[in-house]
């Protein structure tokens, strides 16, 4: 017998549904990547148990004071918010940036530089003077390569979402030329990568090896959010967002405000990647570009492009990361299983979001009537 | 004429459609026969084109019935139309009042969209002869190989009916088919219904216009919120009856306008545009050397058949569409070519034809809506950031001021009826241009201020106009009813083809003459128009 | 100038192009119908590594052939679910797709090889080349287009055959209508949300098979990352190709060209460091796109079908 959706449009979000909605795309993602995990020979819950130890450890380890998990989760979960603290900002006004990964090579890169050659060229510099020029020189790259398509965007309409993109892979590609190259360092043994950088251009760590990114991150979050929900330019680039005819209308210019978030957008991207290198690595080499920039993309998706949401949902995504790196670790099993969620994840909430929009019947279609005589 | 031994060609019976929020159909009959004119009449709202939309298949009934009886045949039956393809099949096409038509493609292209022959290859020329045939039968002249982009909105309507008659429709439905029509191509399209009639085809037009009723119709329907009021023959009714029925209530049929000031010697024109040329969205000149004046104090009503340049008009002095040549002064300040924010700080505000595409953010609250032009200053803005606190109490203000019915300020604005989205706009509009301009002398462009909005939402309009009128503003309305802008307007000024074809004196205008300029007929000198 | 090189240039520049134009004329149909599908990346990738694994195991290219459409088809059906009948953002749904393919096709390529191990570095069939008899005897050009696989004659079949289908044909003028204005479409008796999941799926599966021709016979075997921005590359090809089928052979043609010229200097031995010559198949789709957006922008042009990325939906009061 056919069945038809029907759907009626809601005159008001649920606001229950809206809460259930996420809760629900989880756990079909996980029972979606345990009929994955079973059709190649793994056990669904002893991954994901693996998975869970992996990124917040155990309640043993807890109480013997080892916090290791947790802490690699919050160092993931650091470059992860603000990325998706960058994209939702472009988001927001419906700039599909998603080139944050681009952005913060650019960012990692420009930093990278200063750390390795502005001690041999200034030397009288202060050493305290030298995280915040690099952070400066981070967000400064990671906004000019953010401009560039909203330059493009706004004056010439060329898709941003294309534009972005391919500016990620000469980004990418630039920094290997690099470490590959000219920057290799002499004495790596051949290993692609630069030298290490001094240890004052170095940001201080908090506890194992969450460092003073995860302060900007948190402090990038407060900014986001003063910014949409206090200021002037916060109420353009949400009216721009809702709509963009009646911005113009109200007076707005699109084209600069387009330029000027992407300028922050590009920029916070940038400071990720400043924090990276700066925090993590200590030197430019394989590793900065392992696809934060795009899971920031979910992230901000699956925060609704709110500042606190993205936050939250940063370091669970991280924590799926640091639970994949995990499996593959202990169990073999390849650590893209976490991108795998998330896509599943993203997916489920983007059919689940209609449920806040409409309210959906299912009705059982009747048989078609016979056409009567007389 | 005696219809009583033949069963009507359509019978809807009952027929009930909700809408969230709404029921726009509640248990109407509805019945039309072979051979005549059926009016379909209501105001906006009443149910017409849903009622409509439910035997052209688009969209399907909540409850009830509908039984036709084809040609040659005597014994009607049930039928259930699914889709407009289940209608067509029953021979029942419509004319929607947006046209059901594909910019991109050809007539002929138009015409056999969604036929099942040609089977496979398109092989236009068998098609395009069919379709010449058909145009001079009924004397709807078309070329089909043209591209419908290249046709004026006439010329569409045609491809519209000769698509229906192609399918071997029976039963032809029009959603006010005159609305974008000059009143002598409305003419025309009559003669056409009639031919179409006395050939054996039931016609249905839906209209809210009475002239048309009493002119065209052999019997005519009234709607109201959504029941049949009644079915009368046209021949025994009249137009105050029928007006009655329709609003449920007697209506005047012209609004109380004080005297207006005429401009004086001394001031100057508050807005002038001065010999504009300006392009549309494809390129194309849509304005060909306007120039047009409006005084402090005046109300000048555009008229024109939509399409001819009246929506980039008010694009050019609100600041929104470049001019490629010309000038245009707000309160003697050359403005041409400035940023719209330019126009809004001169104290030009803007009532725009389509309020949640252009004039409102559905998505977002009443209030951050109401705020859209007040946000720069004082007390909402303090510095860079926004105080959330005036925003609220700004918006409780004009939320009492107009009278605008919403829950809280802070509900999403598209949840508000037609009315009061029109006074949200209002409001905002109308105290940003007194905020902004230091005197009176500002400022008023409106555009179809009030399409599809009920009796009362429109006198509510048309009463703060005056007032604005009242108080000084220099009002430009542009409207396609020509009945409101009789009432409104102090001169009118005629479109046709991006040209201001002549400027008339309100007062003394009748409908034939403005008719006739809308069809670019008259071409009234300077000077005749200077003396006007 | 050399004969030989230049040859050798076309022919390199023709098997590169395949797997784009493939999945270009995939996303054409995709969009004419009002959909925009970002997902190619993501179909491509799932597209190449299935139709290795699938080779691999069975022997065949055409079982490879066969899984990559199928998987295409099946990836571009989730999409269709969720922007036709649940009416999902179009962007998100297919920058998801992208990210869901890229991590399954890399999940994939770890798993699938001999006994649960990696695809990577696996030798598999292959298509091999054909030479056409008489064609290719051709002077210059039959040694460039008629000594190819069997995938690239596919596709000088279906380009005309998408053309002809698109402009000549009734499912055609029904694609162009639904695109361009639903609503007319569907008052008329189109079935609208069917086309446009009939030509999501066909889309989707075109891209497959253009991820196939990467795996199976342009670079044989699986390695991470295969596609490398192929998709997006496609999706920058339909705009320049302004959603038409024909023209899209000139941008496939100059994308390959692009990888043919990359690939003769990295031979020859040049200077240029890799990483710049891996760099110009973006930096050339940025500049194409800006020029070809300013162009069209300039001739007062938009090429897009009105109703791209706008969900249709009939019983709404307005």
């Amino acid at each position: 017998m056919p069945f038809s959706l029907k759907l009626e449009k809601r005159l008001e979000e649920s606001k229950i549904i809206a809460f259930l909605v996420p809760l629900g795309s989880l756990l079909l993602a996980l029972v979606f990547g345990a009929i994955l995990l079973q059709s190649v020979g793994a056990d669904p819950l002893r991954t994901y148990s693996a998975m869970i130890e992996g990124a917040f450890g155990t309640p043993v380890q807890w109480t013997q004071g080892d916090f290791y998990a947790l802490t690699e989760t919050l160092v993931k979960a650091t470059p992860l918010m603000i990325c998706g603290l960058a994209v939702s900002i472009a988001f927001r006004m419906l700039f599909w940036n998603i080139g944050a990964e681009g952005q913060l090579v650019m960012g990692g890169f420009a930093a990278g530089a200063v750390a390795l050659w502005l001690p041999g060229m200034a030397p009288w510099l202060p050493h305290w003077a030298f995280l915040p020029l690099m952070a400066l020189a981070g967000i400064v790259a990671g906004a000019a390569w953010g401009i560039l398509p909203g330059l493009l965007k706004a004056y010439v309409k060329v898709n941003e979402i294309i534009t972005t993109l391919m500016l990620n892979y000469i980004a990418i590609l630039w920094l290997q030329y690099l470490y590959y190259g000219p920057w290799k360092d002499p004495k790596g043994f051949g290993f692609p990568g630069t030298a290490q950088f001094e240890p004052f251009t170095w940001l201080p760590r908090l506890i194992g090896r969450v460092h003073w990114g995860l302060v900007f991150a948190l402090l990038a979050a407060i900014f986001i959010w003063l910014i949409l929900s206090r200021t002037r330019w916060g109420y353009e680039i949400r009216l721009i967002g809702e709509n963009p005819v009646a911005a113009r209308y109200a007076g707005i210019n699109i084209g600069r405000n387009i330029v000027l978030v992407m300028f922050l957008s590009g920029g916070l991207a940038g400071l990720a990647g400043m924090a990276e290198v700066a925090g993590i690595s200590h030197r430019l080499q394989h590793g900065l570009a392992v696809g934060y920039g795009f899971t920031a993309i979910i992230v901000a998706w699956l925060a609704k492009l709110n500042p606190w949401g993205v936050v939250v949902v940063a370091f669970l995504l991280a924590a799926l990361l640091v639970g994949g790196d995990q499996i593959q670790i202990t169990m073999g099993l390849p650590a893209a299983m976490a991108s795998v969620l998330q896509g599943a994840i993203l997916f489920f909430m983007l059919g689940g979001n209609i449920l806040t929009r409409y309210r959906v019947r299912i009705v059982r279609s009747l048989p078609a009537e016979c056409t009567q005589e007389g | 004429m005696d219809r009583s031994d033949r069963p009507p060609a359509v019978e809807m019976r009952g027929i009930v459609k909700r809408f969230p929020g709404v029921l726009a159909n509640d248990h109407i009959h509805f019945a039309v026969h072979a051979g005549e004119i059926h009016a379909l009449l209501g105001e906006n709202g009443a149910g017409k084109s849903t009622l409509m939309n439910i035997l052209s298949g688009l969209y399907r009934p909540d409850a009830g019935e509908i039984w036709i009886c084809p040609r040659g045949q005597t014994q009607p039956r049930r039928v259930d139309i699914r889709s407009p393809r289940d209608a067509i099949n029953l021979g029942i096409g419509m004319v929607h009042q947006h046209f059901m038509l594909v910019p991109t493609l050809t007539v002929a292209e138009n015409v056999i969209l969604g036929l099942k022959d040609p089977r496979f290859l398109l092989r236009m020329r068998h098609v395009e002869e069919k379709i010449k045939q058909l145009s001079r039968q009924y004397h709807l002249q078309v070329d089909p190989s043209a591209y419908i982009w290249q046709l004026s909105v006439g010329e569409q309507q045609r491809v519209e009916i000769i698509k229906l008659l192609y399918r071997g429709a029976e039963v032809l439905i029009l959603d006010e088919p005159t609305a974008v029509l000059t009143p002598q191509e409305a003419e025309e399209l009559g003669r056409t219904l009639r031919r179409m009639a006395e050939e054996g085809k039931a016609i249905i037009f839906i209209t809210h216009k009475l002239d048309e009723v009493i002119v065209f119709s052999d019997r005519v329907t009234v709607l109201r919120a959504g029941r049949n009021i009644a079915t009368l023959d046209t021949a025994r009714t009249d137009k105050a009856e029928l007006a009655r029925l329709m609003v449920g209530r007697e209506v005047l049929f012209r609004v109380e306008k004080p005297a207006g000031v005429v401009c004086t010697n001394g001031e100057p024109p508050v807005l002038e545009v001065i010999q504009v040329e300006a392009l549309n969205d494809r390129g194309l000149p849509a304005l060909q050397g306007v120039s047009l004046e409006v005084c402090s104090g005046e109300i000048v009503g555009i008229a024109g058949v939509a399409g001819n340049g009246q929506r980039e008009l008010a694009e050019v002095v609100t600041g929104l569409r470049p001019v490629t040549r010309g000038r245009v002064l707000v309160r003697g300040q050359d403005l041409t070519n400035q940023p719209p924010l330019r126009f809004i700080e001169a104290g030009v505000s803007h009532i725009p034809g389509d309020r949640l595409g252009m004039g409102l953010a559905g998505n977002l609250p009443v209030s951050d809506n109401l705020v859209m032009k007040a946000y720069r200053r004082e007390p909402i803005a303090n510095g860079p950031f926004l105080s959330r606190r005036a925003v609220l109490s700004f918006a409780q203000k004009l939320i009492q001021a107009f009278q605008i019915v919403t829950p809280t300020a802070s509900v999403p604005v598209r949840t508000l009826s037609g009315g009061n989205l029109q006074k949200t706009i209002l409001a905002r509009e109308i105290t940003a241009s007194r905020d902004f301009a230091s005197d009176h002398r500002r400022v008023l462009v409106a555009i179809h201020p009030t399409r599809g909005l009920d009796v009362g939402a429109t006198e509510a309009v048309h009463r703060t106009l005056l007032e604005q009128r009242a108080q000084g503003a220099a009002i430009l309305l542009i409207s396609e009813d020509l009945e409101e802008l009789l009432a409104l307007a102090d001169r009118i000024a005629v479109m046709y083809e991006g040209c201001i074809m002549g400027v008339v004196d309100a007062t003394s205008a009748n409908i034939e003459q403005l008719g006739l300029m809308m069809a670019g007929e008259t071409h009234m000198t300077k000077e005749t128009a200077d003396r006007l | 100038m050399d004969v030989v090189l230049l040859i050798s240039i076309l022919t390199i520049t023709i098997r590169a192009g395949t797997s784009l134009l493939y999945a270009t004329i995939g996303e054409i149909l995709t969009e004419r119908s009002g959909i925009l599908n970002l997902g190619v990346e993501g179909m491509m990738i799932m597209g190449a590594v299935s139709a290795f694994a699938a080779a691999f195991h069975t022997g065949s290219v055409w079982a490879g052939v066969a899984t990559a459409i199928v998987v295409g088809g099946s990836l571009a059906l989730i999409h269709a679910f969720l922007t036709i009948t649940l009416r999902a953002d179009q962007t998100v749904s297919g920058l998801a797709l992208t990210i869901f393919g890229s991590g399954l096709a890399s999940f994939l390529g770890q798993r699938l090889g001999p006994g649960g191990q990696p695809l990577v570095g696996q030798v598999g069939p292959r298509f091999e080349k054909i030479a056409l008899p008489l064609l290719s005897d051709i002077p210059f050009l039959g040694d460039a287009l008629f000594r190819q696989d069997v995938l690239v004659y596919g596709m000088y079949l279906l380009v005309p055959l998408a053309w002809f289908i698109l402009y000549k044909t009734r499912p055609g003028l029904h694609l162009r209508a639904v695109g361009e204005s639903p609503h007319t479409a569907d008052a008329m008796g189109v079935n609208v949300p069917g086309l446009r999941y009939f030509y999501t799926v066909l889309g989707g599966m075109l891209v497959g098979l253009g991820g196939a021709h990467l795996s199976l016979a342009y670079t044989p075997g699986w390695t991470e990352n295969l596609t490398s921005g192929r998709g997006w590359i496609a999706i920058a090809l339909v705009i320049f190709a302004t959603w038409d089928p024909a023209r899209a052979v000139v941008g496939a043609l100059l994308f390959g060209g692009v990888n043919a010229i990359q690939f003769r200097l990295q031979a020859a031995g040049t200077t240029i460091p890799a990483a710049f010559l891996n760099m110009l198949p973006y930096a050339f789709t940025v500049i194409v796109l800006v020029l070809i957006t300013w162009w069209e922008a300039f001739r007062k042009r938009v090429g897009a079908p009105a109703a791209l990325g706008v969900p249709y939906m009939r019983e709404e009061v307005t």
